[in-house]
């Protein structure tokens, strides 16, 4: 199967009163179609500022986006219209992702009703099926935001992404702000909806047991820089990053016998803002040298596994 | 009642319990919110009376408010006239009941007029930012700037008196202060997801801006301007009272009361039946503003 999303060296930088902030730094990745490409990393590292500007709810500063097989990166306003159509996202906090005054049904019905596709007797059959699929009872097509809880809310959220029925949906920690029993109920909706209509997901977290739940690759960010990406099952053996290594080892364990050994992380967060050409990471990281100082590259260690570390090799131990 | 049963009945289905109690359907709960508060009812109350009477003051009015009669003038409260007459010997209770048509025209119509242009001029400010917002912002300071009272004043001096000029009058110390508020809340409301969430949808900017952020944006105005309605009403008695808002022989609360406090000491009836009109209107506009904020709690909505 091709890649749906291709990114390389996509840039995203605000220009703040300090200097620019660089939230997302050349960065390549690109997701096969029907796969979820997982995005991890501490609050503030840009896993977010990504999603949105895939999507154009940033617009990149360099680089380039390649949907589909389409460059899109720089889009006019008739292109923009298609991308909202194939690209979608579901937000983290689903008590301000719907707007208040609207009801169930109006907004699941808002993208339909803009696209003027759809007579009163298709929008309501596409209504229907749209809350089925996603699980929300007929009875709430009237009710409004704050008559739900999150879970339902969440739901809403989600019929709203794909009442388009788009290709790619970008998740922004779309269960972060709800209850563990919850999260479960709302990650398997997502893997159904994935498998039945061949979506293709970025799901930005920061809770690693989710990630490894739902994705197939991951991609570990740190201060708008990929660090690493791999296969998930394989990053969760081997982690070739010193920053990788540090958040898996911080993922509490069960097993009260073996408890894995935590890497605390020493040092500051630098600055995103006018950072230095060297490896971001360095100011904290136990394996720094001379070396760091240099721009770091992704490489390809293993197969399929890239990193951006110089010593990756020499302390992964497959190079003398 | 029905309403306030229903509100009192735990979470029905399985739905969590705060956003449950966060006020069942709009509409209903906030007016059973609002109408258990007995002061916002009681201002509630005595604004419909006053409405009442304006609308119906040609068939409460006993006497022609503007008939002169200077046999019977400076008469004490009586069976024949209720609220005594004044110094031209017109009826002061069917004066007073016409009076109420002014109070509430000018004090409704000038906070509308200031609403309207606050509004625009706030969406507009809010939505865009930048350099407009700057200046719209500063024009906002100038104006406040200058102490409410003296502004209208100085512009009912420059208009004339009447109807119209007053209600502009008015107005123009309004607008600031709904300006300001509307900006406020919508920077707050753009900053929220389902704004970003429309964009995502493929909304136009038009489409936001009215179906998404000023419809979320309205609330805190219905507080002000339920509150400034009554210190619109206050201050047109006020320049009436100065003899430059609505004058002679138009029946005006603040103008009889002009001309009732030189007879203060002798028949002080004309000046305090016209003072206790004005202080219930704006008492029951400024209940019905308090009853508001409690009902509307910002806390209490999602």
């Amino acid at each position: 199967m091709g890649n749906l999303i291709e990114v390389s060296h996509l840039k995203k930088y605000f220009s703040t009163p300090k200097g620019m902030n660089h939230a997302v730094d050349d960065v390549s990745f690109s997701i096969a179609e029907g796969k979820t490409m997982g995005v991890v990393g501490e609050s503030g590292c840009g896993k977010s500022t990504l999603g949105r500007t895939l999507i154009h709810l940033l617009e990149p500063t360099e680089g380039k986006i390649m949907m589909d097989g389409e460059d899109i990166t720089f889009v006019n306003r008739q292109k923009m219209h298609e991308i909202r159509r194939k690209a979608q996202i579901i937000f983290q906090d689903p008590y301000s992702s719907l707007n208040p005054r609207m009801t169930v049904e109006a907004t699941i019905q808002e993208p339909m009703r803009l696209s003027n596709q759809f007579n009163k007797q298709l929008l309501k059959e596409e209504t229907d099926n749209i809350m089925e699929i996603v699980g929300i009872d007929s009875r709430m097509r009237k009710a409004y935001p704050h008559e739900l809880d999150g879970g339902r809310r969440q739901r809403v959220g989600i019929a709203r992404a794909l009442a388009m029925h788009p290709k790619f949906i970008v998740c922004d920690e779309p269960v972060s702000a709800l209850d563990v029993s919850i999260q479960a109920q709302i990650l398997n909706l997502l893997q159904d909806l994935q498998k039945k209509q061949n979506l293709t997901y970025m799901f930005v977290t920061h809770d690693m047991s989710v990630v490894r739940h739902i994705s197939d690759d991951i991609c570990v960010m740190y201060l708008g820089q990929l660090v690493e990406s791999s296969p998930v099952k394989e990053l969760f053996q081997v982690q070739l990053h010193p920053y990788t290594k540090a958040l898996l080892s911080a993922i509490p364990s069960t097993d009260i016998d073996n408890q894995p050994q935590r890497i605390k992380l020493k040092g500051e967060l630098t600055s995103p803002i006018n950072p230095k050409p060297g490896c971001r990471f360095a100011s904290r990281c136990p394996y720094v040298c001379a070396r760091c100082e240099q721009p770091q590259v992704l490489e390809e260690v293993l197969p399929n596994h890239f990193v951006s570390c110089c010593r990756a090799k020499e302390l992964g131990g497959f190079e003398a | 009642m029905s309403d306030v049963e229903m509100s009192k009945v735990p979470n029905g289905i399985g739905v969590a319990e705060t956003s449950e109690q966060k006020g069942k359907k709009r509409g209903s709960s906030t007016w059973s919110r609002f109408v258990r508060n007995k002061l916002s009812l009681i201002g509630f109350i005595i604004l419909v009376i006053m409405v009442l009477v304006a609308i119906l003051a040609p068939v409460l009015a006993t006497y022609d408010y503007q008939a002169i009669d200077p046999i019977n003038a400076n008469q004490f409260p009586s069976a024949a006239h209720w609220f005594g007459t004044d110094n031209y010997g017109r009826d002061i209770w069917s004066r007073m009941v016409y009076g109420a048509r002014y109070s509430l025209a000018i004090g409704i119509s000038s906070q509308a007029l200031a609403l309207c242009i606050g509004i625009i001029l706030g969406a507009i400010a809010g939505y865009l930012g930048g350099t407009v917002d700057n200046v719209i912002l500063r024009c906002c300071d100038i104006f406040q700037s200058i102490p409410a009272t003296l502004l209208a004043i100085v512009i009912s001096q420059a208009l004339g008196s009447g109807f119209f000029q007053t209600t502009l009058a008015l107005s123009v110390s309004g607008i600031a202060i709904a300006v300001r508020m509307l900006r406020a809340t919508m920077l707050t409301v753009r900053n929220q997801e389902f704004v970003e969430a429309a964009r995502a949808i493929d909304c136009s900017s038009a489409r936001i801006m009215f179906r998404h952020i000023l419809p979320n944006s309205l609330s805190p105005m219905i507080i002000t301007t339920s509150l400034g309605i009554g210190h619109m009403i206050m201050s047109s008695a006020g320049l009436s009272y100065l003899g430059l808002g609505i004058q002679e022989p138009a029946a005006e609360w603040g103008a009889m009361l002009a001309l009732g406090k030189g007879y203060m000491r002798y028949y002080p009836f004309q000046v305090i039946i016209p003072g206790i009109a004005i202080a219930l209107i704006v008492l029951a506009f400024n209940l019905i503003g308090d009853g508001l904020r409690d009902a509307l709690d910002p806390k209490l909505k999602s």
